[in-house]
């Protein structure tokens, strides 16, 4: 699919721009600097917000109470009075709980559901789909109010469990994902497994798996953080129950439950981001190609 | 002959082994979508408080055009589809052009733009509340430095969405990138031959650009919309860390802070439902925001339909 897309980086407009303007240098100089001066800016501004968060988690009480901006002295300790002062291990160990073992289900349950949806004709096949469409597209408010109702009489309301069960039966966004990128290799390789005698759950482990991977990864990725990011879910789960706190309701909270400054407020929410930007790092080109997967194919 | 008869069978061997492939995701389907569906229409009908269930008719329906925080909280939710939305497709769009353009460093700048997107929404939310708080936030003392008193911006019932669009400006990357990705499929023939024929670059842009992007630009404005009537988490916390309140049980907060500036339809729903336990109300919320995605799913839809008969 569109593996390459997102690296390419000619710029068509500008080259075809040049020869429209044959020789004018100088100009084609300060579009240059325009273009590439515009976007400094803006990148400028996209990373400043990081910036001063970082900057006011370093600072001193005292100083968090001013509107200096700086640090006087770099109080790396209060990444340490997070700790202590709030149950942030706990909130850790709850998201950890609800993003690891939601992902696991979800992958389980998605990946045959997303090969039967590519690879089988049977009748009905393109209903279905739209009924993976329609389910994607539902505001999980709109059933809010029956679906907590399942799960209060199952008696598990205020625990996180009702967010991490349904993964077992298969989550719409990620079958919708891993469809289209199935749909994309080419059918060859599943006759030939055919031919050779391996049967449908022996073709989709031995030549679909490997050949979908950057898909799985992608689609692991977007759910690990979906629940890592997920505040709706736990608020109305886990919110009752402080023991089963995630670290986006605790987040939420933090500054007024705690009733401490600015400073260990961004100490907290830099500890909340830092996963998601290092993994970002390592993994760049795998959310780049989901992202793409999910928009240009519409 | 005998290949005409076994085809019948063949199908529906083909229809159980599909049958079964699908089960789990079938179950799920059933539980979480078909059956909550049905069961919202019910309780509509209904007081509910996890207690009693009376039927009571229309009341629900009827105390929905009397409910003032439900009538704000409708407004609010379509300023953010009429204003927030088409602000975040442009600036994407800008962006993915401009990144287009560079010549230098045009991969940097595409991780750069994108990276916030990624941002936990909690984070995000609770760092813009810092950042743009009016006693020691930052932005603040910048607009101060150039002699502008800055706005209250999240404790301002004027300012509160503006503030909220602001963040999701800062997360525009995720549609950049997809922009980007189409951009870049635009056959550059297009473009030098337009060049040839002496076109400037907005007239390239009307007539190239945009015509050929504009599926993609149909569903980035369809999910922005979708997603718009969801909005939910950056209203709740920006109310909620502005105001100085917490989730803890019994807790008496009631998101809108400032002055209901940020209630939006999910968040009465959410507080109707399972802070009131006003359930046969809250489904009544529910069944609203149904009929408005509902229209714009029909849309993406009909989309899909259009590209499933290109693939198969």
């Amino acid at each position: 699919m569109s593996t390459a897309l997102a690296t390419r980086s000619p710029a068509p407009a500008s080259r075809s721009r040049a020869r429209r303007a044959p020789g004018t240098r100088g100009r084609r100089t300060l579009y240059w600097i325009a273009t590439h001066a515009l976007a400094l800016a803006l990148a400028i501004m996209f990373v400043a917000p990081l910036f001063f968060i970082a900057l006011t988690a370093l600072m001193t009480d005292q100083q968090a109470l001013t509107s200096e901006l700086w640090p006087k002295t770099w109080n790396w300790d209060n990444f340490v009075t997070i700790f202590t002062g709030s149950p942030l291990l706990r909130w850790i160990g709850n998201t950890m709980l609800y993003a690891g073992l939601g992902t696991a289900f979800m992958l389980l349950s998605s990946i045959p559901v997303a090969y039967a949806l590519a690879r089988f004709r049977f009748p009905g096949r393109r209903l279905a789909f739209l009924a993976v469409i329609a389910m994607m597209m539902l505001p999980p408010q709109v059933v809010a109010v029956p679906v907590y109702l399942i799960w209060a009489r199952a008696e598990l309301t205020g625990t996180l469990w009702p967010l991490i069960l349904p993964m077992l039966l298969g989550d719409a966004f990620s079958i919708f994902l891993l469809r289209q990128f199935l749909l994309t290799i080419p059918k060859d390789y599943t006759d030939a497994a055919r031919v050779d005698g391996c049967s449908d759950f022996t073709t989709l482990a031995r030549v679909i798996l490997p050949m979908a991977r950057p898909a799985i990864a992608a689609v692991a990725l977007f759910q690990f953080f979906y629940c890592w990011n997920d505040y709706y879910g736990p608020l109305l789960y886990a919110s009752t129950n402080l023991d089963n706190w995630t670290l986006s309701i605790g987040l939420a909270s933090f500054k007024a439950l705690h009733s401490v400054q600015w400073n260990l407020t961004m100490a907290a929410t830099l500890l909340v981001m830092a996963p998601v930007i290092i993994v970002f790092f390592l993994a760049q080109r795998v959310f780049i190609e989901g992202v793409t997967l999910t928009g240009v194919k519409g | 002959m005998s290949a005409v008869l076994a085809a019948p069978r063949a199908r529906r061997r083909e229809g159980l082994r599909a049958l079964v492939w699908l089960s789990p995701w079938l179950v799920g389907f059933a539980v979480f979508f078909a059956y909550p569906l049905v069961a919202t229409v019910y309780f509509s009908f209904h007081r509910y408080d996890l207690f009693t269930l009376e039927f009571i008719g229309l009341d629900n329906y009827r105390y929905l055009l009397t409910d003032e925080r439900a009538l704000i909280s409708i407004g609010n939710t379509l300023w953010l589809v009429a204003f927030m939305v088409p602000a975040q497709l442009l600036f994407s769009l800008g962006l993915a052009q401009l990144v287009t353009r560079l010549k230098a460093g045009a991969g940097f700048f595409r991780t750069v733009f994108y990276l916030p997107s990624l941002i936990p929404t909690v984070a995000g939310t609770v760092s813009f509340v810092f950042l743009l708080n009016p006693a020691t936030g930052p932005v603040n003392q910048f607009l101060e430095l150039v002699g502008i008193t800055g706005p209250d911006w999240f404790g301002d019932s004027d300012w509160s969405k503006p503030s909220l669009t602001l963040l999701g400006l800062w997360g525009a990357g995720n549609t950049m990138v997809i922009f980007l990705a189409a951009l870049l499929d635009v056959p550059k023939h297009l473009y030098e031959a337009a060049a040839l024929d002496g076109a400037g670059a907005w007239r390239q842009f009307r007539s190239i650009t945009l015509p050929t992007i504009s599926p993609v630009l149909m569903f980035s404005a369809v999910t922005g919309v979708i997603y718009a009537l969801q909005y939910f988490t950056q209203a709740m916390i920006a109310a909620r860390v502005a105001s100085g309140s917490t989730d803890s049980p019994g807790s008496a907060f009631v998101p809108g802070y400032p002055e209901m500036s940020t209630l939006t339809l999910p968040q009465w729903l959410f507080h109707a439902g399972f802070r009131d336990y006003s359930m046969g109300y809250a489904c009544v919320l529910a069944l609203l925001l149904f009929a408005a995605s509902m229209a714009f799913t029909l849309i993406l839809l009909r989309r899909f339909r259009a590209f499933d008969r290109e693939v198969s």
